[in-house]
């Protein structure tokens, strides 16, 4: 390693993992799917014009004051209890002060010292080489808040505020209900640490749609995280953090540890010190740049919201509230695999690939869960892989799985036929009839015209055709292959090998 | 004498709003005569006075032409249909200019209107227009509004007390008769005090704050002006009850003001003298007046007694943590990015530096200072010993209140400590200043509810004194109680209202 460190010298991962351990948090932000805002009637549908959804009250009008959105507190009660939260009998909301023009009042309101939940955790699987591990991810608290404007800085190389010639805010995402989901830290994963921050922030996903708290579309920029980092020594203490923000997809969040524990393991053995820092994390680069540092940090004056009255959930409320939890993905996860009777394996490849509800919807539409599992984890995964989008994202249905499915059991489609209807699906060629059709996909199974291949293989090998009926059956083999090659595929193998056969009167 | 005669006999202008009300619903007076009237007065004698940054000339005569044809047409009007009304700068009303005494809201106008606004209307009110004040509400004289001082009627050259001293005024110089203040730590008590008015501060959550601009959220409350306590019930049932857009608004029935100050009767009640308000620091004819009035009140059949508030003491110091902690916050909006002035946006000013420069330009002086103070109070580090043991001592207060409302139903002292002062006299003594709220903040602190009414003239300066009554949480009506029996042993003994004392303009 060089002395001299800079933001892009890291050192081989591998390398810092046989040096230093990790110590990972995270504090994810989720925008709550209600109809209104955190503290007005205003909707909050994604993409409407700037600025036509808002009011006195998300302006910051002077005058105008906020009322709690009480769908927002009951989705943060729902899931602070499934994350095993205590629920505060009493809390308050606080004012954060500070000055942007992404903030109609200057302040954003949040919670501080008073969360509405607290000491939770979640288990997650992990996937590794010696099979699936758990992994138990503490919780240090669940709160609410408002989400800010939208600034968008036009002209200026940085695409950010400063050299930036205007800026242009959208005030329709202000007052949107946020939710923070700030993790203990976790310490002891070692190498693992990307994978946990994934599954975790995964499991957390899952988490809020099965309680329908938020849809959490991530391409919408509805969840974000910030992944706080450090590295010691075993046996020292945690080492010196930095906060990487604007991580907003899964594949992010695990790139966006790996690359910071790249970074710091490079610093720390050059003999550099980490800085507590606040770091940008960017998609296309998969690196971080520095931002502000906290060394200077800024004093947001909390103090406790005096335009609103305390939080007070009753219990009887938060019972209430309990009896509305949905069968939860842990305990999901257990019974699907005894039901699809697979391995804890097989289970935690379709949960890493993302799949588990793929597959459970193909099921339900009637798929075996053999061939759901083995479409959504494998040809649909590649296909996912190479065009960089997400799984649930391809435009495959669980109806067009069992179409085919249904046509492969009745010989109508091999497995190469069947991926390359998928192919046309994904080409936008049409539902699976459609791309047969298109495609001229349909096996051959008109005895007549395989008979005329067959006679065309035999004339233009007439040596193979007299081994064959000279009883050297393995001889066969060559026929077929060059009938499957004239129907270009589209014929089932085994009944062409049936009628050679017949055909030359060789019984086997 | 006005209270019995009919409003078409004389000024309209000298009339009370009960008066008013029953003559236009009465038909001997049209709703729009009784505006000119008073926008004729306010022509005549707001040069002098300043009582007004706004007047809505021309709206406020179609806002009472559309009263008249509502009662022509047989439509069923409120008790107060037609009164003119001055309201304190501080409150939004769509579309008319809303500066709170501040340069910085300098050109805003409101696209909405405040709850108090759309009450007043629904009441059938008409609005004359918006009063000054003290720059967003900071201050006891009215001198700190960045558009000039407004003047008390009783001696141009005193000032009508603050914040709310332009709603004051305009009730003493006749140019309306029933006004709205808001009052954080005694902004409608001390200047209806210094210029011979009625006040009330209301139950903290009794009206609507939405559309309030927030100077201390946990202390602003809007209330009712006028001069006679009837009119002012009148005006305080008009304005009060739970309202949805306010998360700190009581859900609760109004207690019945209106009732009680029809009433008017202290028999058999019991009110407690709080001994740390009064003595040192009182001017000698406050507290004459005061004593004298105790006396009236114990004359009428009401049983006084004695009760001691030992935290009081530290009511101010609180009291100026919180206030300028809360005010820290609620005046950050002000940056120049949204609305009102924006100062330095040449392109070569970073955003940062435009919102510093419009801060600079548009707060005056007694702004900064405590928005300052208040930076400081709730800086990590500090928090605990400035905000956190203010608010212990808000605590410590409230207990005093409660244990004194075991004792007394109703709780008395002088308004202020003195009459009005001169202009400019205190002006450049910021403590001074704060001092004028000693007997006032208490209640603010607390969350109770308070009046004041006028008790005479002090001898020595021959200037109007007003006497406070404090009542607990959304016991109200018994400020009206006593109120109205006070008013009426005064009315009895002068023969007319002090205010009709108040030197011609």
């Amino acid at each position: 390693m060089s002395t001299v460190s800079t933001d892009h010298d890291t050192m081989k991962y591998d390398d810092v993992m046989a040096v230093f351990e990790p110590v990972i948090g995270l504090e994810t932000h989720v925008e709550l799917g209600t109809n209104s805002k955190m503290f007005c009637s205003c909707p909050t549908a994604f993409g409407a014009e700037p600025n036509t959804q808002v009011c006195p009250v998300c302006l910051g009008m002077p005058g105008s004051l906020p009322v709690v959105n009480r769908m927002a507190v009951e989705s943060t009660i729902r899931m602070g209890l499934a994350l095993n939260c205590s629920i505060a009998p009493w809390c308050r909301f606080a004012r954060k002060n500070y000055f942007y023009p992404d903030m109609p009042k200057d302040y954003q309101i949040s919670q501080y010292d008073e969360p509405l939940c607290f000491d939770g955790y979640l288990d997650v699987l992990v996937d590794t080489d010696d099979g699936p591990r758990l992994f138990r991810v503490e919780i240090e608290r669940v709160h609410m808040e408002e989400d800010t404007g939208k600034l968008t800085h036009a002209g200026g190389a940085t695409g950010r505020i400063h050299g930036a010639d205007y800026s242009l805010v959208d005030y329709n995402r202000a007052g949107i209900p946020l939710i923070e989901i700030v993790t203990k830290p976790i310490a002891g994963t070692g190498a693992l640490a990307p994978a946990v921050a994934k599954a975790y922030v995964t499991e957390l996903r899952d988490l809020m749609r099965s309680l329908e708290v938020s849809d959490v579309r991530m391409e919408e920029g509805s969840l974000r995280c910030d992944v706080n980092v450090s590295l010691n020594r075993p046996g020292d203490e945690w080492g010196t953090r930095s906060e990487t923000k604007n991580v907003n997809s899964l594949r992010s969040v695990e790139r966006a540890v790996h690359s910071e524990i790249e970074r710091q393991g490079a610093l720390l053995e050059s003999g550099g010190r980490v800085i507590q820092e606040t770091r940008h994390f960017h998609e296309d680069t998969g690196r971080s740049t520095s931002g502000r540092s906290k060394e200077q940090a800024e004093d947001y004056r909390y103090f406790p919201e005096p335009d609103l009255v305390p939080v007070a959930a009753s219990a009887e409320w938060i019972e209430e509230l309990r009896g509305t939890l949905p069968e939860l993905p842990s305990l999901k996860r257990a019974r699907l695999q005894l039901e699809w009777g697979i391995g804890e394996h097989e289970l935690a490849t379709i949960v890493n690939a993302g799949a588990l509800e793929l597959v459970e919807s193909a099921v339900a539409a009637g798929v075996t869960p053999d061939a759901a599992r083995k479409w959504w984890t494998g040809e649909l995964l590649r296909v996912a892989n190479d065009r960089e989008v997400e799984l649930a994202d391809l435009p495959v249905t669980s109806a067009q799985i069992r179409r085919v499915e249904a046509l492969v059991a009745d010989g109508s489609l091999n497995d190469k036929l069947a991926r390359q209807v998928f192919d046309g699906i994904i080409s936008g060629e049409g539902d699976v009839d459609d791309v047969i059709a298109g495609r001229g996909l349909a096996i051959v199974s008109d005895d007549s015209s395989l008979i005329a291949a067959i006679d065309e293989a035999l004339a233009a090998q007439p040596d193979v055709a007299d081994k064959i009926r000279g009883g050297k059956v393995q001889a066969a083999g060559a026929i077929v292959g060059a009938v499957m090659k004239a129907t270009r595929g589209q014929a089932d193998a085994a009944k062409v090998r049936a009628l050679l056969l017949e055909r030359l009167g060789v019984v086997e | 004498m006005a209270a019995t005669a009919s409003a078409m006999e004389g000024d309209l202008t000298r009339q009370n709003a009960s008066v008013l009300a029953r003559s236009i619903a009465e038909g001997e007076v049209s709703a729009e005569e009784v505006t000119q009237a008073h926008l004729d007065r306010i022509a005549g004698v707001d040069e002098r006075v300043h009582a007004f940054l706004h007047v809505r000339g021309d709206d406020a005569i179609e806002a009472a032409r559309a009263i008249d044809r509502k009662r022509a047409a047989g439509v069923e009007l409120g008790p107060l249909a037609g009164v003119p009304l001055a309201l304190k700068d501080v409150l939004t009303m769509k579309g008319v200019p809303t500066t709170c005494g501040s340069r910085v809201l300098e050109g805003w106008r409101p696209p909405y209107d405040s709850t108090v606004v759309e009450r007043l209307k629904a009441a059938d009110v008409v609005i004359l227009g918006k009063t000054n004040m003290d720059e967003f509400a900071m201050g006891s004289s009215t001198e700190h509004s960045a558009y000039g001082p407004t003047r008390n009627p009783w001696d141009l050259e005193r000032i009508p007390g603050g914040s709310g001293g332009g709603s004051a005024a305009a009730l003493a110089s006749f140019e309306a008769p029933l006004a709205i203040g808001s009052d954080t730590g005694g902004s409608i008590r001390q200047p209806a005090a210094v210029t011979g008015t009625v006040g009330v501060k209301p139950t903290y959550g009794g009206v609507s704050r939405y559309g309030l601009v927030a100077l201390a959220s946990s202390l602003d409350q809007a209330g009712p002006c006028a001069r006679t306590v009837l009119d002012t019930a009148l005006l305080h049932a008009a304005i009060a009850g739970h309202d949805p857009r306010d998360s700190t608004s009581i859900d609760a029935s109004v207690p019945d003001v209106v009732g009680a100050a029809r009433r008017g009767d202290v028999r058999g009640l019991r009110v407690g003298l709080v001994k740390e308000l009064s003595g040192e620091g009182y001017q000698a004819g406050v507290s004459q007046r005061f004593d004298e009035a105790v006396r009236i009140l114990e004359g009428l059949g009401a049983e006084v007694v004695e009760v001691s508030c030992p935290h009081f003491e530290y009511a101010l110091g609180a009291y100026y943590l919180i206030l300028p902690s809360e005010a820290s916050s609620n005046l950050a909006k002000f940056d120049g990015m949204r609305y009102g002035l924006r100062a330095g946006d040449d392109g070569r000013h970073s955003v940062e530096e435009v919102m510093a420069l419009t801060r600079e330009a548009g707060f005056g002086a007694e702004v900064k200072r405590r928005i300052m103070i208040g930076t400081y109070a709730l800086s990590s580090g500090y928090y605990d010993a400035y905000y956190g043991q203010a608010q212990k001592v808000r605590t410590l207060i409230t207990r005093d209140f409660n244990a004194a409302f075991e004792k007394a139903d109703v709780l008395v002292s002088p308004t202020a400590p003195t009459t009005a002062f001169k202009i400019g006299d205190k002006v450049d003594d910021p403590i001074a200043m704060y001092l004028n709220d000693i007997a006032t903040i208490p209640v603010n602190l607390a969350g109770n509810a308070a009046m004041s009414l006028p008790i005479g003239l002090a001898p020595e300066d021959g200037l109007p004194v007003g006497l406070q009554i404090m009542a607990p949480p959304m016991a109200d009506d018994r400020l009206y109680l006593v109120g109205s029996a006070l008013e009426s042993a005064l009315l009895d003994t002068w023969g007319h209202l002090l205010i009709e004392e108040v030197p011609a303009l």
